[in-house]
Order: structure tokens, then C-alpha cells, then sequence
């Protein structure tokens, strides 16, 4: 046993690790990233030759960790929660074949929006696709749902969400670690139909499933994750999911008079809610993000006894903190002083230097001759470009929805279109959308600005190098003459802006390749370098 | 023993090397701890903060409780208003007194300080110019970990152990000009 310092991201890819783990797959986004990128360095992940190459996208991610599992072999897949959006065909149909090596999908949530645009709950995912969800709501606990996760999607035979949110997936603390499991050996389905979703088969497999529910339940009822904690004072129980049973003790540090019952396994443990619901006076439902249990409880017909987020006694956006259950209990809770009016906002900027604004100066001359109308633009860094002095961008949406939107508007009769996407983006979602502009030959530009990496979230792999993209534009079928390149530079405004004008004057699609490397990224070779001389001499 | 600290500033500031600093000391003292930080999109130029909490008891919330706050450690003076809101009622405030002013409307900066100085538990501290000074301009950070540790009353065995685990990788002089950073920041603090 060790103890390590671990985010709790860290804590998860640790326990599958050292649960033998042969596979993880995934794409980069926050606040899921780190669990691969510690996969990646991690000297035992290496030593056994872990899959942990970043994924095209989540899909492809997901698909790639089923089909390990289909092998016998143990695999996550990881993402953040609009990650399996994109993964969702896959997923929802892994319920229905189920899963033969153990199948982790970790996804992380962002409430508050830190990093995403916007709150969805995963475990409305387990749910819908009749999978269990595992909640963490401590690092130890997320190293241990990894841990065990595997055995129990084997015994299962389901593949099993494990949920975070911001708040564990990017805090550290201290886990204890357990013994190293050796890796599967590959041993097909005992079924050789199951993965096989054929109407035919598949009606008889989704009974299986429905069939399974009793099972899971029965698993959540006895799972060591979901605690009674009795209490004396039953003018209150309180239902605490995951991470939030932490903001409800902060506020009991000499523990706590009511009853509490913590959730972190689903599908939640219908026999131990109800008695636990049947024992107490009012119950305040705690849960980080939507107010899942909350709805179950209350449903259509209502119930005044139950309190939390439908109501207003916790609010119903953002993430959740001590003072907000101070609030909800009726306890003391002492804000400190308020923030004086002095103080200005400072949001997120591009860095001096990026190319992306060398993009937006040349997208802004050109398109104020036409009116008001900017871009439309993608996930990444340059969606600052939304933010002064630049606003330079109409829409931001979903990854690839740039081209493709881009292309609607031009159906519509917009002129110019021009859509501004970056060389990751692009090839998770865009390479699609440019098939549909080409076929078409929409009159549009597209505006690949590469900085040669997935650079919001920290300068990850991105799979087209060099002439790459390019190469796949002209392969997909743009003409020739209008696949061009530059490099995006103060020094090359001029030309930038009189190719792009060449391109929007042209009637159909183009797409110019503005490419140069993130500042960041050249920044961390230029010190990695400094040290690796430093350290020779 | 309890303490909860908001470390604030700008991203790319080096907040998380000031967490990771007292961090690893509270982990050499045998200490439990949380520090919840943050990556992605606000670390690009926007404001970021961590919450740094240290206890001789089991640790719940990852957040620190607005209100509760021991400290309000900041590398950018601005920065240290937006989170008055988590200080206790003798809760410090620390300060690098240095402004980052990556925004056209950044405030006048006396009326920042004159705002911080309306606490009676507070320090501005000139972290930049006190580490150049020692020929070690990447290491204010460290300076305002020394007078921080000095208020907080954290052991400085500790710190310098700490200081030595995270720094020996890149040699004997960065770990010295680290200490000698430290040491600068706890005279200071100690006035």
C-alpha cells in the first residue's frame, strides 16, 4: 500500500492501473484530461504497454475501448460530459451488448460552467442507456470505484459510468493505494452474438438488460457505497449524492444530528430511499448538478416533504458549496466582506502571440465590408475570440458545428460565411461537416487555424500534422486551387486578408490552413530544452 | 491545527507551485489536505484560484466555506479583492503588491491598496522586487509562501524540506535560491 497525492482524475486512472487496466481511450476535455495524461507518464502503465493514445473523438474513443472489451481485456474510456454526447450512439448501444471485459466510462461534469458551455448531468446518461453509475465523492473513492469498477462491470456484464464533477476531478488529496491485479488475458464472449445488434438479436439483448434491472438495483441496495448514517434528529434527513455529501458535513464538524443517507451508486437503492424518505419529517435532497434523485421523489404528483433544488431552498444552476447548505439547514452562515465595486472582471484571454488573433484581424477587415457579421466559430482557444477587441464570432456551439453551421447560414443566403475551426476540432467533428459543404459546393470558407495541437486543454497530441490537413481537405474533394496555406503573423496581415477576400469572392467552398504552432507549446520545448542542456552539463 | 487558504492571481502566475509548496509541506508534516485547483479555459490570462486547505483532522469540502477563510495569499493585489468574501473574521490578507495588468480597465492601483488596507491583518508585499534583489526574479512566489508560513504560523522545517523535494530535480542552486527566497519572505512578514 502507498499513499499518494492525487487529483482525484489522478486517483481514477491510478485504480484502474492498478486493476489491471489494458486499455484507455479518450479526448481530451476538461475537467476529465488528466486521467490519460497520468495514464501516459505513469511508469507501471508504461511498463505494461497500457493503450494510451488520445483518441480522433470520443466516439471513436469509446467504440476503440468496447472493442477491447469485447477482447476480454479491461479498458476506460474517459471524456468530459458533452464528450459523451458525441460518444452516445456508441455508449447507448454498449448497454444493450454489453460488456465482457470490464468497461469503465468515465465522464466528468462541469457545473458552474467553468470550462463548458453547459451543465448536463451524466447520470441522466447511466439512466437512459440502463447502465450503473458510480459517484465519487472523495479522491479515495474515485481510486476505488476505478479499482473495483472493473470487477463489478464483469460481473455484471454492463459497462459502468463512473460520474465526477470539476470539484473531485481537479482537487488533490491523499490516496491509499492497493495491491497491483495482473492484466486480463484475451477471452472472447462466452456469446459470440452479443455484440452482434442485429434487430433480431438485439430485442432479445435489450430484455436482458431491462431484465438486469432488478440486479443493478439490488447491487445499489447493498453497495458499500450508498451509507445510512443514523441520526437522532429526524426533523430533518438529508440524501446526499456524490461529492455533496462533503458540503453537507463541512457544516457538522462535530457530526452531524439528522439522519443522512450518501448515494454514489446508481441505479439509486429504490428500498433505501423509501424508508429512509418514510423515517424523517422533511428531506433535504443534496446533489451536484440536476436534481436527479430530487425529480424521482417528487415526481409529477409532488411532495411537500421534499426540499432541495425544485423549490429554491439550493439553487438550481452552478456548483454546489458549504454556505449554500448552511442557507438550506437555517445554520449560521457568515459571508466574509463583499467584493468592493473597484474590483474589474479579468476573463480568459488568448496569449500574447497566438495566431489565432492574427486569424480574427484578418476575418474582421474582411468582413466589415459586408456588414456586421463575423464568424462562425468552434470549441477551442479561439472562441475568446468572442471577447473585445476582437468580436469576431457569431456562434460556438459544439465541436465541428462551425463548418456546419457556416453552411446553413450560407443556405440561408449569408455572404460571406466563413467558419473558423482548429486543426483538433477539426478533425474530431469537422472532417464530416466539410463532406456535406463539398458535395454541395457551398459558397463558404473555412478557416482551419492550427496551432498544431488541442491547446485549450493543455497542448495535447492532435492527430493531422504538418500538410495533413490539407491533404485531407483536397482527399475529401475541395478543388485544388482553393485549399491554401498561410502562416498567420502580424508581418503577414496583408496577405492573409487578401487571401481570405480572394476565397470569400470565390463561388463554392475553400478553406485556407492558417498554421502556426502555440506559443505555449514552444514556450515548454524552449524550457524542457534549457533544463535537458542544464542538467547535461 | 487547521487552515484554509485561498491562493489567488492570474493564470500562469505560478499559483499552483505556491499550493504545491505548502502542499507538499503539509504532507511531510503528516498533515491531511485538499487543494482544489484550476485548469482549462480561466487559465488562459483569466483569474484563477485555489483552495488550499490543511488539517490535523479528516478534510470534507474541497472548497473552503466563504467566511471561514485564514488567509487570502495573493500574487496579484487585484486579485486578493475578488475573494474577500472567503475571509474569516481574522482572516490575513497577503499580497504581492506588483499589478498584472492584462485588461484596459484594471482599476487605479492606489485605490486597490487603500481597499486592503481597510483589513487590520494585512501585507503587501513588493515579491517581485524582493526576489530579484536576491538575483532569483522566478521566485517571488516563494517569497510570499515565507510570509505567509510566518503569518499562518506554518513550521519552516517543513517548507524547506518541502522546497527541497520539488526543486532538487533542477540542482543544489535552485533549491538554495528558493530557501533564500522563503527566509526573505518570513523576514518581511515578521516586520
Amino acid at each position: 500500500m502507498q499513499k499518494l497525492l492525487l487529483l482525484g482524475d489522478e486517483a481514477i486512472a491510478q485504480g484502474a492501473i492498478d486493476a489491471g487496466m489494458s486499455g484507455a481511450y479518450g479526448y481530451p476535455g476538461t475537467p476529465s484530461t488528466e486521467i490519460i495524461e497520468y495514464i501516459q507518464r505513469n511508469k507501471l502503465a508504461l511498463e505494461r504497454k497500457i493503450h494510451n493514445q488520445w483518441s480522433a473523438n470520443e466516439k471513436t474513443a469509446m467504440e476503440e475501448a468496447l472493442g477491447m472489451s469485447w477482447a476480454g481485456k479491461r479498458a476506460i474510456v474517459t471524456m468530459k460530459h458533452v464528450g459523451l454526447n458525441v460518444a452516445a450512439d456508441a455508449f447507448v448501444n454498449s448497454a444493450i451488448s454489453g460488456a465482457n471485459g470490464g468497461l469503465l466510462v468515465v465522464v466528468a461534469d462541469d457545473p458552474s460552467q467553468h470550462s463548458s458551455q453547459n451543465e448536463q448531468d451524466s447520470r441522466f446518461y447511466g439512466k437512459f442507456a440502463l447502465v450503473p453509475v458510480l459517484e465519487p465523492s472523495n479522491q479515495q473513492e474515485a481510486y476505488e470505484m476505478a479499482y473495483s469498477g472493473f470487477e463489478l462491470s464483469e460481473r455484471l456484464g454492463s459497462p459502468i459510468i463512473i460520474r465526477i464533477t470539476t470539484r473531485i476531478a481537479h482537487s488533490r488529496s491523499s490516496v491509499y493505494t492497493r495491491e497491483k491485479l495482473p492484466q486480463n488475458q484475451i477471452r472472447l464472449p462466452k456469446n459470440r452474438e452479443q455484440f452482434i445488434l442485429l434487430p433480431s438479436i438485439s430485442r432479445q439483448r435489450y430484455q436482458v438488460l431491462v431484465n438486469d434491472q432488478i440486479r443493478f438495483e439490488l447491487e445499489s441496495d447493498e453497495s458499500a457505497y450508498n451509507i445510512f448514517y443514523p441520526g437522532k434528529d429526524k426533523s430533518w434527513g438529508i440524501i446526499a449524492t456524490g461529492i455533496a455529501y462533503n458540503y453537507v458535513m463541512e457544516n457538522f464538524p462535530d457530526g452531524c444530528s439528522f439522519p443522512i443517507l450518501k448515494i454514489s451508486q446508481y441505479p439509486y437503492p429504490t428500498k433505501k430511499i423509501r424508508d429512509f424518505v418514510n423515517s424523517c419529517d422533511q428531506i433535504l435532497v443534496v446533489e451536484e448538478g440536476f436534481p436527479y434523485v430530487e425529480e424521482g421523489l417528487v415526481g409529477i404528483m409532488g411532495n411537500p416533504k421534499i426540499h432541495g433544488k425544485l423549490d429554491g431552498y439550493l439553487p438550481r444552476t452552478g456548483e454546489l458549496n458549504p454556505n449554500y447548505l448552511a442557507k438550506a439547514l437555517g445554520l449560521e452562515d457568515a459571508e466574509g466582506p463583499a467584493v468592493p465595486s473597484v474590483l474589474a472582471a479579468r476573463p480568459p484571454a488568448m496569449c500574447p502571440g497566438c495566431g489565432h488573433m492574427d486569424v480574427f484581424r484578418a476575418v474582421n477587415v474582411v468582413t466589415q465590408k459586408y456588414g456586421d457579421i463575423r464568424s462562425f466559430s468552434d470549441i477551442g482557444c479561439y472562441t475568446l475570440g468572442a471577447y473585445a477587441p476582437f468580436n469576431s464570432i457569431e456562434t460556438c456551439i459544439d465541436m465541428g458545428a462551425s463548418i456546419t453551421m457556416a453552411k446553413g447560414a450560407a443556405d440561408a443566403g449569408i455572404h460571406p460565411a466563413i467558419a473558423v475551426i482548429g486543426d483538433s476540432t477539426f478533425t474530431h467533428s469537422g472532417m464530416t461537416g466539410l463532406l456535406d459543404a463539398i458535395t454541395e459546393n457551398t459558397r463558404m470558407v473555412l478557416i482551419i487555424s492550427d496551432n498544431s495541437a488541442a491547446a485549450m486543454t493543455g497542448g495535447q497530441f492532435s492527430p493531422a500534422k504538418e500538410e495533413q490537413l490539407e491533404k485531407i481537405c483536397l482527399g475529401l474533394g475541395v478543388h485544388p486551387d482553393h485549399v491554401r496555406t498561410i502562416k498567420p503573423l502580424p508581418k503577414s496581415h496583408q496577405d492573409f486578408v487578401q487571401m481570405l477576400q480572394e476565397e470569400v469572392d470565390y463561388d463554392g467552398i475553400s478553406v485556407i490552413v492558417a498554421r502556426r504552432e502555440c506559443v505555449r507549446i514552444i514556450d515548454r520545448r524552449m524550457s524542457e530544452k534549457a533544463a535537458a542542456k542544464k542538467k547535461s552539463e | 491545527m487547521k487552515k484554509d487558504i485561498i491562493i489567488a492571481g492570474v493564470g500562469g502566475q505560478g499559483i499552483l507551485s505556491i499550493a504545491a509548496t505548502i502542499g507538499t509541506a503539509a504532507l511531510i508534516g503528516q498533515l491531511n489536505m485538499k487543494q482544489s485547483e484550476v485548469h482549462g479555459m480561466a487559465q488562459r490570462g483569466g483569474a484563477v484560484q485555489s483552495h488550499l486547505r490543511l488539517s490535523s483532522e479528516p478534510i470534507l469540502s474541497d472548497l473552503v466555506t466563504k467566511g471561514k477563510a485564514d488567509m487570502i495569499l495573493s500574487m496579484e493585489p487585484m486579485e486578493a479583492l475578488r475573494y474577500l468574501p472567503y475571509l474569516g473574521q481574522n482572516g490575513w490578507i497577503v499580497t504581492n503588491a506588483k499589478p498584472y495588468e492584462n485588461i484596459s480597465n484594471y482599476p487605479p492601483l492606489e485605490e486597490i491598496y487603500s481597499e486592503i488596507r481597510k483589513y487590520k491583518n494585512h501585507l503587501i508585499i513588493d515579491a517581485d522586487e524582493v526576489a530579484k534583489e536576491l538575483n532569483t526574479s522566478k521566485s517571488a512566489n516563494i517569497v510570499l509562501v515565507g510570509a505567509a508560513a510566518q503569518k499562518l504560523g506554518l513550521d519552516f522545517n517543513l517548507l524547506e524540506a518541502a522546497l527541497r523535494q520539488i526543486f532538487i530535480a533542477k540542482g543544489e542552486d535552485v533549491v538554495q535560491a528558493n530557501l533564500a527566497a522563503l527566509h526573505a519572505g518570513q523576514d518581511i512578514a515578521r516586520g
